[in-house]
């Protein structure tokens, strides 16, 4: 699990092969590199397919040495989406809007955002639920036609999207949390629905455990994806850990997207998962946003991830 | 040498009478402790001390924490070098964590103020 990219060597070529032989699949790395190459494969991927954006932990209000200007990197995420020569249609936001769930947080997240003109949709993670109501604020803003704390589907080009809130009610010396209430609905929500069709679920905290020592994981993950598991094409898309991370497992993906305010460490590496200071000429690289593009008849959708910078 | 240690022994008992002197006329004040909060960890972890203790908790980390215990007491959310403050006045065992991390968990155990001097 605190593999990463740069280790990839050939024995550990040989190890995922083995992984590969019994089902299970670790795709372990820091992103798909941003060659000009792969940036024209997606484009052309774009092209034939349709194509939605997710963004992630833009952290409007941190300020700290991290990053002391957590607005301006949204700006150039949201001029990388603009930049993008097929329009996405829609974007995916996976939490961690603001910092400290202030109006005028959120206030700067919707002036920046919105200057991508398309249709959002949130998830909150835990830093936007921190206001004395605990989520009204964020429930009045992003959460209109959403049950519970936020949670909610809908569908677009036959693909079924489920955004799901795994912040509430955390439990002491526990991980992400569904809850019962959101989990029945998810269940019934499925029910009916054709194993043919694709589904992709997002949430703010990974729904696979990634590293329960820093609380990286959901505690009532598995009962979710035991309801998904009849569905030949599943994509769960997560933000919170400030990092690319994917795992393909059966017929499901999953994958975290990088943030736009600031790094978090590979899991272990750091004695906390408190925000990575990397040099300033640096830090661009270690943000982004991802693309994914879901094509007629393929099972596993196309995720590529776009850093800010090289 | 010998006059020495007899010298440092005798501050030493007065230092001493003078502390048991100062408990036994506030004995409700019980001294006031610290905990820290930083590398998402509560630290010290777990700690005694008597009834009438305020405790007082200081986020250190560059990202906002609470400290929280269920039916007990309850942060608002901590920025970075915020307080929260909470007198425990009852004896017993306050288990709590951060509501955000809920993998950081702290305990603070009350004794009652009455019994030993000592100071925790």
């Amino acid at each position: 699990m605190t593999e990463r990219d740069d280790g990839l060597n050939r024995r550990k070529v040989l190890e995922c092969m083995t992984w590969a032989g019994t089902g299970v699949l670790w795709t372990i790395a820091g992103g798909v590199p941003a060659s000009l190459g792969i940036i024209d494969d997606a484009v052309a991927a774009q092209q034939k397919g349709f194509t939605f954006l997710q963004i992630s932990d833009s952290h409007m209000g941190f300020d700290k040495p991290a990053n002391p200007n957590v607005k301006a990197t949204l700006e150039e995420a949201i001029a990388r989406v603009n930049a993008l020569p097929v329009k996405p249609s829609f974007m995916i936001h996976t939490g961690d809007i603001s910092h400290l769930s202030k109006p005028s947080e959120f206030d700067d997240a919707d002036r920046i955002i919105s200057q991508a003109r398309m249709d959002v949709h949130y998830v909150p993670g835990e830093h936007d639920l921190l206001d004395e109501d605990q989520g009204k604020l964020y429930r009045d803003r992003y959460g209109r036609g959403s049950k519970g704390a936020g949670w909610y589907s809908f569908d677009a080009d036959g693909v079924h999207f489920i955004g799901l809130v795994n912040v509430v009610d955390l439990k002491a010396g526990g991980l992400g949390n569904l809850g019962n209430e959101q989990l029945e609905w998810l269940e019934n929500d499925l029910k009916g629905r054709a194993s043919s069709q694709p589904i992709v679920v997002f949430a703010h905290i990974p729904l696979w455990t990634v590293y329960p020592d820093w609380g990286w994981g959901t505690q009532d993950g598995a009962r979710a994806l035991g309801y998904l598991k009849k569905f030949g094409s599943v994509t769960v898309l997560n933000g919170h850990i400030h990092q690319v991370m994917q795992k393909v497992e059966g017929n499901v993906t999953f994958h975290t997207a990088r943030s736009t305010a600031f790094p978090q460490p590979a899991p272990g590496t750091a004695p906390s998962p408190g925000p990575m200071k990397v040099p300033e000429d640096k830090l661009r690289t270690v943000l982004g946003i991802a693309s994914v593009t879901f094509k007629q008849n393929e099972q596993r959708l196309a995720i590529i991830d776009t850093p800010l910078q090289g | 040498m010998a006059t020495m240690i007899t010298r440092s022994l005798t501050k030493c008992l007065i230092a001493g009478v003078t502390a048991v002197l100062l408990l036994a006329a506030t004995p409700a004040q019980a001294a006031d402790v610290a905990v820290k909060i930083g590398n998402f960890t509560f630290g010290p972890q777990e700690m005694k001390v008597k009834a009438g203790t305020t405790v007082t908790w200081t986020n250190e980390d560059d990202i906002p924490h609470t400290v929280v215990s269920p039916n007990n007491f309850r942060s608002k959310v901590l920025d970075t070098d915020d307080k929260y403050a909470f007198t425990f006045t009852t004896p017993g065992t306050y288990k709590y964590f951060c509501s955000l991390h809920p993998h950081m968990t702290g305990t603070i155990v009350v004794e009652a103020a009455t019994g030993s001097v000592a100071s925790p």
